[in-house]
């Protein structure tokens, strides 16, 4: 009984950080509709600020707690920041180009803590005051454990208090429901704006300083917290706080609970648990429906056309350096060496990954933060083969399309239920419920030591022969995916993004086909897995991480959604950028401020150039019509 | 007597306190055009969703050639012979407006899964067909995201012919149209309805049009079916005469004050 009571009290102060971080993202959601990627940036740079001002200030009973509001504060500044430099200049971007801007935040922010406060785990200060522990029913518990439960409806009573008894508050309320309502009464929006991003990152803030007695600081928490803040808003329901509360709470338990019945599968459970929430109630526990056309519109498509000329001879060109840049290595090895043919599998891999992701995004108008899931699905069902069957190339790497495929059909039963960030989110569940399986299950999958020794058969194992191989390979993936395109399948697609309400008016059964995208798009993710897997020899749970899902994500924004030759380009010059910058300390500073300045410079992608006049000529893009 | 195509027997929808359709009754026969008419805010559009699927009845029962199609989904009542037009168009603006019909007759043939044949090249004779029996095919080329209302209006017809329909639905056919094409417009719906004798339902703010083409006419008030029948019973109906503030149905002015 008493063991019982302590988990249940364990489990409710865990929830106590999550709940501060996830509020706060619902908050910003709320208003500005921006999914705010960075957050978790903002929660580990609240935990580090959190650090040096206990030391700054002293840590004597009060100064503990100053320190902490301190922290909060500076974090609170630092999404005012973001929102004034940044998120400003492009509310009237497309959703999903903002959500690459605050990716580039992400990438800045952790280079810079690293930076200020090197690779080392910071040990966090104790609570002065709450430094034992008190026996319930036996058991010990830490006494800062009853400080973390108390927090958590104290915050929720505040922001009641805040939303419904002040007139910024109402505001804010209003802003949440209807927006034009609010530009329309006459508020100035954009300190509406900027003071929700201020509550919202001093919230997250709050979260990183006041786990640090328990947690510490480290490198890792912003991708660690981001992960479970995103069940909790989605299981809680987009917007809304008190659904925060409630889904924080029960994630929380879940976790100290769970880790006495299933210690190998904590994480699995989290994501069970909202995979189940969304299909009972797709919206959340507290959540209302999306709204459609709520953010902005944004300009129609062009309709399809098949390459013009000048798209077709760059096209042609491109593929002819592809083949012969081998026999340039062959006869000058000082000018293409070996390292090129590297980059340019690695970029080839990556190009066919983000078309794949851009089938369902462009044309499905489905956008999937997950995706790496059949990405490393893919490579580990080949790598399994290989490490339980000896099974050789030719027929493990046929595993790996399939193997994804039957992933993408289990998991896009789900999703394809559900629009929007919704169904983004969801993918986004489903792709950590398989990386936590990959990482925690280390009996078959090798968990943090991955897979070694997936090597090429010998006919194939010549750096020259892979190189054939994998341009092969991506080159008919490519072409595949774009006769898809032009068939009526890919219009189908296109019929269902444009207009659901006319799709079922004309017999689509829409969310089926949404369905077989969602599995074809898997399958060619798979392939790229298994190019992925022979290339290195290897696999680890990396290759299906949150990160590389979001680098997929940002190859195809970064491109441009409109045209596949969108993601082609886009995740050329993002592996490239890598490459180049990864030889330099502090690459992600500059990979993270690249991007910032893309988004900022090119709101339509770098295939957005194609509107231009430059690309025009090009034939990047058709000549659109203006509207009547 | 020939059977009806579509009737409906005491169809209700409630959203929140607002009963926007209470048990309303009727019934369309093959080769007739009826209109359904009210002030905005009436429950026609409602009305319509209830028949093709868009919205799930609380109530009532909705028999398309003697079978129970309430609470299919839209796509599954297409099949049964449905064609629609929206009040506020719904076309897919990525696409030409050959496109936009095409998409309509792959979807016919069931061939919408098909991964290799481009689409282009897939009924495009027909698509062609159907667009010059609304008097577009020389837009067909054109991007359906540039076009005038009235224009995307009657690419949204052809649309709805496209997989031969017992029954067309036309929510507000002529809304956004210059008089003229009002004029061609309703002219048309009077050759489709005899070519192929199909059950036509439609709404219309426009009393001249409602009153010069439809064979019969029922009135919808807050949800509430006040009147029907043949255009002259309806015109000398009191109520109905109430409704209308007597000035455009006993005049036959156009209700232009209705119309959004
Ligand atoms: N999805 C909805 N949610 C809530 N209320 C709705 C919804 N759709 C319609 N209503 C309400 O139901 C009533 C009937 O609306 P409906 O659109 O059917 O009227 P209508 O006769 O088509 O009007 P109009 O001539 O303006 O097109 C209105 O009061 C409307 O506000
Ligand atoms: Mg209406």
């Amino acid at each position: 009984m008493g063991e019982f009571v302590v988990t249940l009290l364990t489990g409710l102060s865990s929830a106590a950080a999550l709940f501060l971080v996830a509020s706060g993202l619902s908050i910003i959601f709320g208003v500005t509709r921006i999914v705010n990627f960075a957050h978790g940036s903002f929660y580990m740079l609240g935990a580090y600020i959190g650090v040096s001002a206990v030391h700054a200030v002293g840590g004597g009973a009060i100064g503990f707690w100053i320190a902490i509001l301190i922290a909060a504060a500076a974090v609170g500044l630092i999404g005012v920041a973001m929102e004034v430099l940044l998120l400003r200049r492009i509310y009237r971007a497309p959703e999903l180009f903002q959500l690459i801007a605050t990716f580039g935040v992400i990438l800045v922010i952790q280079d810079i803590t690293l930076w200020i406060w090197g690779s080392e785990d910071l040990v966090g200060p104790r609570a002065p005051g709450f430094t034992g522990a008190v026996t319930i029913l036996g058991q010990r518990l830490p006494e800062y454990d009853l400080v973390l439960i108390a927090v958590s409806p104290l915050v929720l009573a505040g922001l009641w208090l805040l939303f419904n008894r002040t007139r910024w508050g109402t505001l804010v309320r209003a802003a949440t429901l209807d927006r034009q309502m609010v530009s329309a009464l006459g508020v100035n929006q954009r300190w509406l704006f900027t003071g929700v991003l201020f509550l919202g990152s001093a919230l997250a803030g709050l979260g990183g300083a006041i786990q640090l007695p328990k947690g510490g600081a480290d490198l890792l928490m912003d991708f660690n917290i981001i992960a479970a803040a995103f069940v909790v808003v989605v299981v809680g329901g987009m917007g809304s706080i008190g659904g925060a509360f409630l889904a924080a709470m029960l994630i929380g338990l879940l976790q100290t609970f769970g880790i006495q019945i299933f210690p190998n599968s904590t994480l699995i459970l989290m994501f069970l648990v909202m995979a189940v929430v969304l299909i009972f109630r797709p919206w959340g526990l507290l959540g209302q429906p999306e709204i459609p056309g709520h953010g902005v519109v944004e300009a129609p498509e062009a309709p399809l056309r098949p390459a013009d000329r000048g798209l077709r001879i760059v096209g042609a060109a491109v593929l002819a350096v592809l083949l012969l840049l081998p026999v340039a290595h062959l006869i000058v090895p000082s000018l293409v060496g070996d390292f090129s043919l590297v980059l340019v599998i690695e970029i080839m891999i990556f190009v066919l990954f983000a078309a794949a992701l851009h089938f369902i995004m462009g044309p499905g108008g489905m956008v999937s933060f997950g995706h790496a899931a059949f990405f490393g699905g893919g490579a580990y069902a080949a790598a399994l083969l290989v490490k339980f069957a000896e099974a050789p190339m030719e027929i493990a790497f046929w595993a790996a399309p399939a193997g994804a495929a039957l992933l993408a059909i289990l998991f896009g039963w789900f999703c394809v239920r559900l629009t929007g960030v919704y169904f983004a989110m969801l993918t986004l569940a489903f792709a950590q419920i398989a990386w936590s399986i990959v990482f925690q299950w280390g009996e078959v999958t090798g968990g943090d030591d991955g897979i070694l020794g997936t090597w090429p058969s010998d006919w194939a194992s010549s750096r020259i022969a892979y190189y054939y191989m994998t341009v092969g390979f991506v080159v008919a993936g490519l072409l595949a995916l774009r006769r898809i395109l032009f068939a009526p399948f890919g219009y189908t697609l296109r019929a269902g993004r444009d207009s659901p309400l006319r799709a079922a008016a004309i017999g689509i059964d829409l969310k089926r086909h949404q369905w077989v995208a969602f599995t074809i798009s898997g399958a060619f993710a798979g392939l790229a897995g298994a190019l992925f897997v022979y290339s290195k020899g290897s696999v680890f749970p990396t290759a299906m991480e949150i990160a590389r899902s979001f680098d997929a994500l940002l190859m195809v924004l970064l491109g441009g959604v409109h045209s596949l030759t969108g993601p082609i380009v886009g995740a050329t010059a993002l592996t490239w950028l890598n490459d180049l910058f990864s030889e330099l300390s502090y690459w992600r500073f500059l990979l993270g401020a690249t991007i910032i300045g893309l988004v900022l410079l090119l709101p339509n992608g770098l295939v957005g150039l194609g509107e231009t006049g430059f690309g025009r000529r090009l034939g990047a893009a058709p000549d659109r019509e203006v509207p009547a | 007597m020939t059977p009806a195509v579509l009737e409906v027997v005491d169809l209700s929808k409630a959203f929140g306190g607002v009963r926007a359709v209470q048990n309303v009754s009727f019934s369309v026969r093959p080769g007739e055009l009826l209109a359904m008419i009210g002030p905005n805010g009436a429950g026609k559009t409602t009305c319509f969703n209830m028949l093709m699927g868009q919205i799930r009845p609380d109530a009532g029962a909705v028999r398309l050639k003697g079978r129970d199609i309430a609470g299919l989904p839209p796509h599954r009542i297409w099949r049964l012979g449905v064609g629609r037009t929206f009040q506020i168009t719904a076309t897919f603006s990525s696409m030409t407006v050959r496109e936009n019909v095409q998409m309509a007759l792959i979807s016919h043939r069931h061939a919408s899964r098909k991964l290799w044949r481009p689409a282009a090249e897939t009924d495009s004779g027909q698509a062609d067909a159907l667009l010059d029996r609304v008097g577009m095919a020389e837009q067909g080329d054109r991007a359906c995201s540039v076009l005038a209302y009235g224009d995307l209006k009657r690419v949204e017809l052809a649309i709805a012919l496209a997989n031969d329909p017992d029954l067309l639905l036309m929510d507000e056919p002529t809304a956004g149209m210059a008089p003229r094409e009002r004029i061609e417009l309703m002219r048309l719906a009077d050759e489709i309805v005899v070519e192929r004798n199909i059950g036509v339902l439609f709404t219309e703010h426009d009393m001249d049009v409602v009153f010069a083409h439809a064979h019969r006419i029922m009135v919808l008030n807050r949800g509430e079916l006040i009147a029907e029948g043949a255009p002259e019973a309806v015109r000398a109906n009191e109520q109905v005469r109430e409704i209308y503030l007597g000035s455009s149905v006993k005049t036959g002015e156009t209700g232009e004050a209705d119309a959004p």
